[in-house]
């Protein structure tokens, strides 16, 4: 085990998977010579060379499309997007191709690729360097959606990702990369995708939270506790495939659901799990689902404390599931 | 809407009637302000003293922005150092009614078109005065004041844009001439692409502006394109592409004032390749010694786009140290108190943020604000800082 930040963590699974398999390759804007505006791949060029790490041209597109291609001629790319809100020109090449070349050609053709993105507020980032825009990816048949909350849960995740048939949209939460520490496995740890984490175990109340939200939800529930409710926090770590049962299991437990995200609140992500468990535990329900989300605004930039779920609010959500 | 009837053939490819293309790079000003004989522009004293000026302003009022940012006042910021001729000079070229569509680095064009500088001081602030509402990071201006479009960060959206605003003009028969900016990066991404193509198509009445400063963030000039230059890519769409030294002010001129012209006239778009040099760093948060020599950094500020208008007006002895001092006083002055007044304002308000979104508020947002409210205060909870 080595104590490693969010940061460190993503570039010790790809050190690792490049240095286990020549298939994978990392590429995207000023990830090679510069090792990245953030320093994830930072290195790896380096050690690896410039075919295996190298710059890109300025086009999200161009490096989505021939990730794909490469994924179809038998190589693991794992492109990254420099920031999620950079995504949207690729957005064609993610949702209209890298999902669907699996079953629009019967089995034929397949992505594997893990497109990297760090995403989520936090950072003073404004509009274009701040948005979790998870649901537009979760809202299409065919892509994994990962979205990890700890050091030793992006590792790895990570690293089952670049081993995954299938592309995963991998989404790291910028907010913490730095400010989070933790200790992380070496050599060639994977954390499967599909099964969730509980975060902390409590009778009273569940919270489902994801990413940068976690570290805000353990805050709230060390002020929880001080006033007598415990709760469980559930991090699905990966969004889709989704650990439902571990969700559920949770709630028929507390009877109660908070589910908490940074996202804007009209069709995201927080919905999706209110809606599964209002039809699969109803009846073990206490209280009402509670979302405690961003606001349906573009994302600010001044006011980015407001807008963000911070502890106070989320204490609030576990209130009003009591409360009404 | 009808495509361009006549077709665009090689022979007006080579553009402007100077006789420079895509290839060959256009310059006026020479070592010490000479002038070779006939290429002398003849922009009149007071005109060449107010660019003049615009180019000092934007570079005093940037480095009090940078030092701003480092002492924590304001959280970004994008400096143009060293590219202040290419854009002042391109929209010089306009009249006030016509367009700009700027990418992030053309601050100069603000101060040059009469943008209040308290206004332009606000927006780094993101405080109640600000024009934008506090919404944005700072340098994402707006200002419809003055033809200004709402800047965004993601690379080359308002190029296509430009067009279609071209093709509107073109549609009332109005002789609005649209200017839309993006750098060397910003030629690999789909708009550019799209709208040199639609452009050409109809022939809209735009001038494309590519500020090629050799670097998209790390990502050198060789690794963003295989093209011999970036100006030669308006051939492949049937529009003249021109190629101007970025940091000599009377070329640029002339070359754009070409172009903005035939615009004008319905002779469709161009493209102009400024060749400059991004002199200090992609932003606040980037540390270029990290990717590039600071020798190509000297070689380029010996180049400087204000020193060398500068040989230019003494040669005509249009120079006084009087009016240097006056013209780096008054910009100081200016934006320092610009600073003052912007720090005694306050955040937005709550409300603000639910505004906007929609002409009108949705139930939905009615809801969240007064949601929001309940929690009792109006802080703003400043958290994190921006790494990029």
């Amino acid at each position: 085990m080595t104590e490693m930040t969010l940061l460190q963590a993503v570039n010790d699974a790809l050190r690792t998977e490049m240095g286990r398999d020549d298939r994978v390759l990392v590429f995207g804007e000023d990830v090679g010579f510069n090792g990245g505006v953030f320093r994830a791949t930072e290195g790896l060029q380096k050690e690896f060379g410039e075919e295996r790490c190298f710059d890109t041209p300025l086009s999200e597109c161009g490096i989505i499309g021939t990730a794909i291609g490469m994924a179809l001629y038998g190589l693991r790319p794992v492109p990254e997007i420099q920031f999620m809100d950079f995504i949207y020109p690729a957005f064609d090449q993610i949702v209209s191709e890298a999902a669907k070349m699996r079953y629009r050609s019967g089995g034929e053709y397949t992505c594997p690729m893990v497109i990297r993105t760090p995403c989520g507020g936090g950072i003073r980032g404004g509009h274009y360097h701040s948005q979790s825009a998870e649901a537009y990816f979760c809202h299409t048949p065919g892509l994994k959606v990962v979205y990890p909350s700890t050091p030793s849960d992006v590792k790895g995740l990570l690293i089952s990702s670049i081993r995954d048939e299938d592309p995963v949209i991998f989404l790291e939460p910028k907010r913490i990369y730095r400010s989070m520490k933790g200790e992380v496995p070496e050599g060639e740890y994977t954390v499967p995708l599909g099964k969730g984490r509980t975060v902390r175990e409590g009778r009273d109340c569940t919270i489902v939270a994801w990413g940068a939200m976690v570290d805000v939800c353990e805050k709230a529930a060390v002020e929880l506790a001080t006033k007598g409710k415990e709760v469980e926090i559930i991090d699905p770590r990966t969004l889709v495939p989704l650990d439902e049962s571990l969700i559920l299991d949770s709630v028929r437990k507390t009877g109660r659901l908070v589910v908490v995200s940074e996202a804007p609140r009209t069709g995201g992500f927080a919905g999706e799990i209110a809606a599964i468990v209002a039809e699969k535990a109803i009846g073990s329900l206490e209280g009402p689902i509670i979302r405690v989300t961003g606001f349906d605004v573009p994302f600010p930039y001044t006011l980015e404390g407001v807008y963000m779920p911070d502890p106070r609010r989320v204490v609030r959500g576990v209130e009003d599931s009591f409360n009404w | 809407m009808s495509t361009a009837k006549k077709k665009t053939g090689t022979k007006t490819l080579k553009g402007a009637k100077s006789g420079h293309d895509g290839r060959q790079l256009f310059s006026i000003l020479e070592e010490g302000g000479h002038v070779a004989k006939g290429k002398d522009p003849k922009i009149p004293k007071d005109e060449l003293i107010r660019l003049y000026r615009a180019m000092i302003t934007t570079r005093i009022m940037e480095e009090r922005a940078l030092n701003l940012q480092r002492q924590g006042r304001i959280g970004f910021y994008v400096p143009c150092k060293g590219q202040e001729a290419s854009h002042i000079g391109t929209a010089y070229a306009l009249k006030d009614s016509d367009w700009v569509f700027p990418a992030y680095r053309q601050p100069g064009i603000m101060i040059l078109r009469g943008a209040p500088m308290q206004q332009i001081v606000d927006e780094w602030y993101g405080n109640e005065g600000d024009i934008c509402k506090g919404r944005q990071m700072p340098v994402h201006y707006s200002f419809r004041q003055i033809h200004f479009v709402s800047i965004s960060s993601p690379i080359g959206t308002q190029m296509t844009q430009a067009v279609g605003a071209g093709m509107a003009a073109k549609y009332r028969k109005e002789d609005t001439v649209f200017m839309t900016y993006c750098g060397d990066g910003g030629t690999s991404e789909n708009d550019f692409h799209c709208s040199l193509n639609f452009g050409g198509v109809y022939k809209a009445p735009v001038v494309f502006v590519v500020e090629n400063n050799q670097w998209a963030i790390s990502t050198p000039l060789e690794t963003q394109t295989a093209s011999e230059t970036l100006a030669s890519k308006a051939e492949a769409y049937g529009i003249p592409g021109v190629r101007v030294d970025g940091n000599d002010i009377l070329a640029i001129y002339q070359v754009t004032k070409e172009a903005v012209d035939r615009a004008r006239r319905g002779g469709g778009p161009t493209l102009i390749e400024t060749l400059t040099y991004r002199v200090g760093p992609h932003s606040s948060s980037d540390d270029p010694s990290r990717y590039r020599d600071d020798a190509e950094v000297q070689s380029w500020m010996d180049k400087d786009p204000i020193e060398r208008l500068k040989a230019y007006l003494k040669k005509k002895r249009w120079w006084s140290q009087e009016m240097e001092d006056e013209i780096r006083e008054t910009a100081r002055s200016e934006i320092n108190a610009a600073i003052r007044n912007a720090e005694e304002k306050k955040p937005p308000s709550i409300s603000s943020m639910f505004e906007d979104v929609y002409l009108e508020k949705t139930t939905q947002l009615v809801e969240q604000e007064d949601y929001l409210k309940s929690f009792g205060d109006n802080e703003a909870n400043q958290i994190g800082e921006f790494p990029l």
